[in-house]
């Protein structure tokens, strides 16, 4: 679904990703995991073009979106994107943060946009905050409706950028709950988190990345029950 | 009581006190052969000149101030030579304005470009415009710079192109940050009218002056002037903050 070829990533002369190869199929649930600084952040921004890759190559759905002359707008309409600090727009409610991108990208009508933004709501339990603006929410509040808001369009794969870093531990719960079900559905996934749990249960694949490498790649028990590199065991001992 | 009749009443007077004395400059200055008319006259000018001044300000500003945003947001390796040539002439623009004083803005314009112009005024509110323009663009632009990047990526991420992310997301925010700063150009932009009556452009402090060349009184003329400028940026900072409550509804919680 997904195909990075190469890939590689510098900011001025500080290399952040190095000739990474990987392959994201449909329907999995990858889990990226690593130190801070590792550049597992940068890698899930490569691939909807929030960083423009300095070299190699990304493929989705047989479209080369590093190709200049590619359409990005048209391409991200398929690629939901979950940011750590939720980033919903203050200045909307949370109906038209829902509703603004399908219907600006002619998606959707206004109503089908409205009927979707409540079915979805409802779905994570927001139902009666439609129409609140999101200073108005608590942390996993607002992180649940920006989850609903990349959903809205209906992608094929959701790239979470550490979507449980910025809460408060008690209100963790009800965001992976959210991304749990979602996972049941079979909604192809990309999670950058420190959360080993939802690693475990939810991910069918985990990469442990490092220097800008992924140094080391599992079905998750057996990459939690027996990892092979010294750097990984090293990580896992401080994390779990 | 008439103010005439008052006036006559103390000017009978041999040694007049210090109000009377004043009241007696004040009536020269406003009530004789009608001067306060030709306030008001000078008050129309500056409207006048205000309006034009911030219409040509304003758009200057946005104009200016979407080049070098768009120009300093281009992804890396996509960079449009065109926009970088347009950019580099609205730096030299926002330099060489707000490295010269108005005065000297003025002159040039006044008495260098426009010499031969008898329409002083007009000239005045185009240099104050033109002038306006570079202070608002770099308002704006810092408005814009200064919106967490988080709301750009959110909107581009949802498959908005740039000029939807920034108008329904950026401009909207950045626009609330910057009204502070930009009502308070314009009150500087409304008091700088003041200034075009070194080319003989004819507003308030014009009038004033050639009051002072009659009676030889200045502080009653130039009171009045400061008084009524006092109360135009009064009626503007009413309004300003009545446009700030309405765009704070979005902050309620």
């Amino acid at each position: 679904m997904i195909d990075v070829k190469h890939l590689s990533k510098s900011f001025g002369n500080n290399l952040v990703l190095d000739d990474i190869s990987e392959h994201i199929h449909p329907g999995e649930k990858v889990v990226i995991i690593g130190p801070s600084g590792s550049g597992k952040s940068t890698f899930l921004r490569c691939l909807n073009l929030l960083e423009t890759p300095t070299a190699g190559t990304i493929t989705f759905e047989g479209a080369e979106i590093t190709d200049p002359k590619c359409d990005i707008d048209k391409i991200r309409q398929h690629m939901g994107m979950v940011f750590q600090h939720f980033n919903l727009f203050p200045n909307m409610t949370i109906r038209k943060n829902i509703t603004l991108a399908p219907v600006r990208t002619k998606l959707m009508g206004q109503a089908e946009a409205d009927d979707t933004a409540t079915a979805l709501l409802r779905r994570v339990g927001l139902e009666e905050k439609a129409d609140a603006y999101p200073a108005q929410l608590s942390g996993g509040q607002k992180q649940r409706i920006a989850i609903v808001r990349a959903l809205a369009r209906r992608p094929k794969v959701m790239l979470f950028d550490e979507p449980t870093s910025a809460l408060d531990p008690e209100m963790v719960g009800e965001v992976l709950e959210v991304m749990k079900e979602l996972a049941e559905e079979g909604m192809t996934m990309v999670v950058v988190t420190h959360e080993m749990g939802f690693a475990r249960e939810v991910g069918s694949r985990v990469l442990f990345m490092d220097g800008g490498h992924i140094l080391e790649q599992n079905e998750p028990h057996a990459f939690f029950a027996n990892p092979k590199e010294q750097r990984t065991i090293e990580f896992l001992s401080k994390v779990l | 009581m008439n103010p005439t009749a008052l006036y006559e009443a103390f000017m009978a007077l041999e040694d007049p006190g210090f109000w009377q004395e004043s009241y007696m400059q004040f009536y020269r200055a406003w009530f004789y052969e009608d001067r306060w008319m030709t306030y008001f006259k000078g008050l129309g000018t500056t409207l006048y000149v205000t309006v034009i001044a911030l219409c040509i300000g304003v758009v200057l500003g946005v104009v200016v101030a979407t080049i070098c945003t768009a120009h300093d947001q281009q992804r890396p390796g996509r960079r449009n030579p065109v926009l970088g040539l347009i950019n580099a002439v609205c730096r030299v623009y926002v330099t060489v304005i707000r490295g010269t004083p108005m005065m000297v803005q003025l002159m040039i314009m006044g008495f260098a470009i426009f010499a031969s112009s008898r329409e002083k005024t007009l000239v005045g509110a185009l240099t104050l415009g033109i002038n306006s323009g570079a202070y608002v663009a770099e308002i704006i632009r810092g408005g814009l710079m200064s919106l967490d990047i988080g709301q750009m990526e959110a909107g581009r991420s949802l498959g908005l192109s740039y000029l939807d992310t920034m108008r329904f997301i950026v401009v909207p925010q950045a626009f609330k940050a910057i009204l502070p700063s930009l009502g308070n150009e314009f009150i500087v932009l409304l008091k700088d009218t003041s200034l075009i009556s070194v080319v003989a452009g004819k507003e308030i402090i014009y009038f004033a002056r050639a009051i002072v060349t009659d009676t030889y009184e200045p502080m009653a003329p130039y009171l009045i002037t400061a008084a009524m400028y006092l109360v135009l940026v009064l009626i503007f900072s009413w309004l300003q903050g009545k446009l700030e409550r309405r765009l704070r509804q979005s902050d309620r919680r």
